[in-house]
């Protein structure tokens, strides 16, 4: 069985793998990162999605093998030393972007890419094309897509005021 | 005035752990010595089984035992909850659900065998060399298919699939009606099989404890105490006190994990075998050919009206499935929970139904989002569209004309229910308004400009929550209560923890039961806690479906509160020297009328818990108070949804522009939670519209059985919802509230 070593949220790790272990029960089972969800096994639901090496990936799309040497962040990942949360997370909290709470890692994580990757400005149909990898069954995504917005201003550090509501 | 009590859109308490990944579902925990379990399903719809070999697979590297349907004879099978007569007075067909499928199966994804391993990969490796020799039989996988003369038998016991033949209602006054009509519309209506498709795939852990014979389940369940008693009672005979179920953090249920499940059992069973913890995760593929499904009725409608447009009479011929066979609740929604809201809105006087369950070589049907109600509005407000249409009248006249008054309640319609409140006309002059219904024309001749067709669409609803009271759910079938339990445990610094048998699994309770004890005891939010999920820690509970966890779980907590403020009352007076009658207790002070002499609440639970100064002789220590509560009657939420679509007639491409919600809920706790459940709902309407279909084949295969080929809404299909509220108290409850949770789901699903 491989032996494998990366790094996950900036910490060093390592863990015997068989080869057809995908990265997401790597990091569940293995690792004990169980804020990474599985919602699916067609790669459909964004429950998954995980930052490798910069990129956010769902992590059931990738073997475990070939994350080795690598840099990944899941949701606990974002949670700063003294227990503060990224501006994401506060968003979706103050703007109820959450229900059950299980979509929500992988929706975070791709919801922080989708702003980082759009320094220019989104608009709310390009946050809800950005969204096309990431099922919620319960909010309707509604406010998902407002708390995206509001957390655009805070993210790159711009004194846009929120949107009224 | 507390600050984070009734009214307040308080942030919610459970998200810290959610959005920081510490969330706590099944899958997540991992006991000591666990193994893993993995199920062989049948890949065939109908078939008999002549022999399972599993001597190769019982010697694949891992593998701890290999149980069949041979093992499990000894055991019940698995229960269903609710019982329906037929017109001729005889019980419905029930025949048994084995646990692992004996001698027959038939559906695709009936369980064959239970492999255990010590990982995953093993039991499913092992799964692959288990010998199966089933001989394929003819299956029905259609309502006409199962009902055709001389159709292939899902179970020998039930003739021509049938499962029970139902009626309610006058069919004489409706015959009366229609014979006395201007008008008689008619509609054939298909209501679509759908999946719920919860993102968190059901998943169970079964343990058993060798030397006290506790048995453990972990579960997916939106009800674990029901799951105790269906699964302990009937299928594994295990007495409550050797049996705990906990349902920790759920990613979702809409119904789907409402019900006692084959895995459940199997799982905990096979645990005392093999004397480890056996954990399953369902794949997602293995839930869509699992999960229960829901809707999936076909029906026949006929509306008599008069010349002015007043309905006369309806009358209403419902085909329901019930897939394979009967799931926990299943035979109550085409019935009870759907025939029964024909009256909707309207003051028809006149009202029969029939309906007829019929089992199929499918997936087992039961309740999903709305479960039944969603059904009946759509009926009718099909129907009454069609109706407009044909009179040559327009849509939102008919619906005035015949709308329920609001000062006809408490309203007794003909169909059984009694609504205790509403006001039909203002929630739909604040949808029409909200939605500019008179600006519709204009818009409608933009898009025509644009080569485009648009469309709006109006859809009234009422729906019954919170079934109850028990003796009345029982004369309807049901074969447990339907009442509510809160224990409200006051500490002796004052802080409060809710033992509540309501399970949250998205609701957000953690808040807004917190507001709840927050308004009534005067105790900030940050110091009371809610607890549920677990019967080892909770008296009991009916759990979360149909709305009801305000409603009656809600009503049980303010029963439990009155009790500890009565009892404190009593520690007040012995402490200020004064009358009983004298204390009064408003924001969390207990105080003697007509002086400035108060004692705080924490004062108070102090002295329960350190009595030396305390009337021993009349009171016990303590402050700790339990409520069962059995509501009076439902609830009854209504309201107004419209939508409006463009369509590119050449594509087909439907865009869903605007969406408008007003309903009336009762009193709102927390309204930003409350905007998110309708928003959820109306979602999962919307798919049901436009996006999602279960759809077998001929043969009996589930032709849509992944998440590439069951579309989900996703958020470009979603527009921005429009949430309002026009408020009339439910007149039974202390809280005045009606439910929320499937609102969005049952007005919105209209075509």
């Amino acid at each position: 069985m491989p032996q494998i070593s990366l790094i996950v949220n900036g910490k060093p790790a390592s863990a015997d793998v068989e080869a057809r272990t995908l990265l997401v029960e790597l990091l569940r089972d293995k690792l004990g990162f169980t804020g990474t969800h599985v919602g699916c096994d067609t790669s459909q639901c964004g429950a998954c999605v995980v930052k490798i090496d910069g990129m956010s990936i769902k992590s059931c799309t990738m073997l475990a093998v070939q994350a080795a040497g690598s840099t990944v962040t899941t949701i606990e990942g974002l949670i700063n030393a003294d227990g503060s949360m990224h501006p994401m997370q506060e968003m979706f909290r103050e703007h109820h972007a959450l229900q059950c709470g299980y979509c929500t890692p992988g929706m975070v994580m791709s919801a922080i890419d989708l702003v980082e990757s759009h320094p220019e400005g989104l608009t709310e149909q390009e946050i809800r094309h950005g969204l096309e990898g990431n099922l919620c069954r319960c909010t309707g995504y509604h406010n998902i897509v407002k708390a995206i917005a509001a957390a655009w201003p805070l993210m790159h550090g711009k004194q846009v005021p929120l949107a009224a509501e | 005035m507390v600050v984070d009590g009734i009214g307040a859109s308080v942030r919610r308490k459970e998200d810290l752990r959610f959005l920081a990944g510490r969330g706590n579902y099944v899958d997540d925990i991992n006991r000591p010595g666990q193994v893993f379990a993995h199920f062989l399903r049948s890949d065939q719809p109908h078939g008999k089984i002549n022999g399972i070999d599993t001597e190769v697979a019982s010697k694949m590297p891992g593998v701890i035992a290999i149980f069949t349907g041979e093992d499990f004879t000894q055991v019940g099978g698995i229960p269903c909850g609710w019982q329906i007569h037929s017109k001729d007075g005889s019980p419905m067909v029930e025949p048994r659900h084995p646990v692992l499928a004996h001698g027959k199966v038939r559906h695709v994804g009936d369980p064959i065998a239970l492999i255990v391993a010590n990982t995953k990969q093993q039991a499913k490796d092992a799964a692959e060399a288990v010998v199966l020799d089933v001989e394929s039989l003819p299956a029905v996988a259609s309502l006409g298919a199962a009902l055709e003369p001389g159709a292939p038998l899902v179970h020998d016991e039930a003739a021509g699939n049938v499962c029970f033949d139902w009626q309610i209602g006058d069919a004489a006054a409706v015959a009366a009606g229609f014979a006395k009509a201007h008008k008689i519309v008619k509609l054939d209506l298909v209501n679509n099989r759908l999946i719920a498709n919860a993102m968190e795939p059901r998943a169970a852990i079964g343990e058993y404890d060798v030397s006290s014979g506790e048995y453990t389940l972990y579960t997916t369940s939106q009800n674990p105490h029901v799951i105790r008693l269906l699964m302990g009672a009937f299928v594994l005979q295990i007495p409550e006190h050797k049996l705990r179920v906990v349902a920790p953090d759920v990613g979702g249920g809409f119904g789907s994990k409402i019900f006692h499940y084959a895995e459940e059992a199997a799982l905990t069973w096979a645990a005392a075998r093999v004397k480890r913890p056996i954990k399953w995760t369902a794949e997602r593929s293995e839930a869509f050919v699992t999960d229960a499904h829901g809707r999936d009725h076909v029906s026949v409608a006929e509306l008599a009206l008069d010349a002015d447009g007043k309905f006369l009479a309806l009358k209403v011929r419902t085909q329901a499935n019930m897939g394979a066979y009967l799931s926990t609740f299943a035979p109550s929604v085409p019935t009870y929970l759907s025939a029964t809201l024909l009256a909707g809105v309207y003051s028809t006087p006149a009202i029969h139904a029939e309906v007829k369950a019929v089992f199929t070589n499918t997936v087992p049907v039961d309740a999903y989002r709305g479960a039944g109600r969603p059904e009946a509005t759509f009926l009718l407000e099909r129907i009454v569209d069609l109706a407009a249409r044909e009179m040559n009248m327009d849509r939102v006249e008919i619906r005035r004309k015949n709308f329920i008054p609001k000062d006809a309640f408490p309203y007794q319609t003909p169909i059984a229910l009694q609504y205790d409140s509403g006001d039909y006309d203002a929630t739909f002059n604040a949808a029409l308004e909200a939605s500019d219904y008179t600006g519709f024309e204009v818009r409608r001749k933009q898009s025509a400009a644009k080569g485009k067709l648009r469309g709006i669409g109006i859809s009234t609803y009422v729906e019954a929550c919170g079934i109850a009271p028990s003796a009345v759910a029982g004369a309807l079938g049901a074969r447990a209560g339907l009442y509510e339990v809160a224990n409200i445990r006051v500490h002796p610094t004052g802080s409060v923890t809710v033992f509540t048998g309501a399970h949250s699994h998205g609701q957000g309770h953690e808040t807004t039961f917190a507001q709840l004890v927050s308004e009534q005891l005067g105790v900030p939010h940050d110091q009371v806690d809610i607890v549920h999920g677990d019967t080892s820690k909770i008296p009991f509970g009916m759990g979360t479906y149909g709305s009801r966890s305000l409603a009656v779980g809600g009503s049980a907590m303010v029963k439990a509160m009155d009790k500890i403020i009565s009892k404190g009352k009593k520690i007040a007076a012995h402490l200020m020297e004064a009358d009983v009658h004298d204390i009064e207790f408003k924001d969390g002070k207990f105080s003697v009328v007509g002086t400035d002499k108060a004692k705080a609440f924490a004062e108070i639970a102090l002295t329960a818990y350190v009595p030396h100064n305390y009337p021993i002789e009349e009171l016990e220590p303590g402050l700790e108070e339990t409520a069962f509560y059995d509501p009076k009657n439902f609830t009854y939420p209504g309201g107004c949804h419209i939508a409006e679509v463009e369509i590119d007639a050449e594509t087909g491409v439907v865009d869903l522009l605007r969406f408008t919600a007003v309903d009336d809920i009762g009193r709102v706790i927390n309204p930003m939670i409350v905007e998110g459940q309708v928003q959820g709902g109306i979602a999962q309407g919307v798919g049901q519209a436009l996006l999602e279909h279960a759809i077998y084949d001929k043969s009996g295969q589930l032709l849509s059985g992944s998440m590439m080929d069951y579309t989900m809404p996703r958020a470009d299909n979603i527009p921005n919802i429009f949430v309002g509220t026009e408020t009339t108290l439910c007149t039974h409850n202390p809280l005045g509230s009606k439910g929320v949770g499937e609102v969005g789901a049952i007005g919105s699903h209209q075509r």
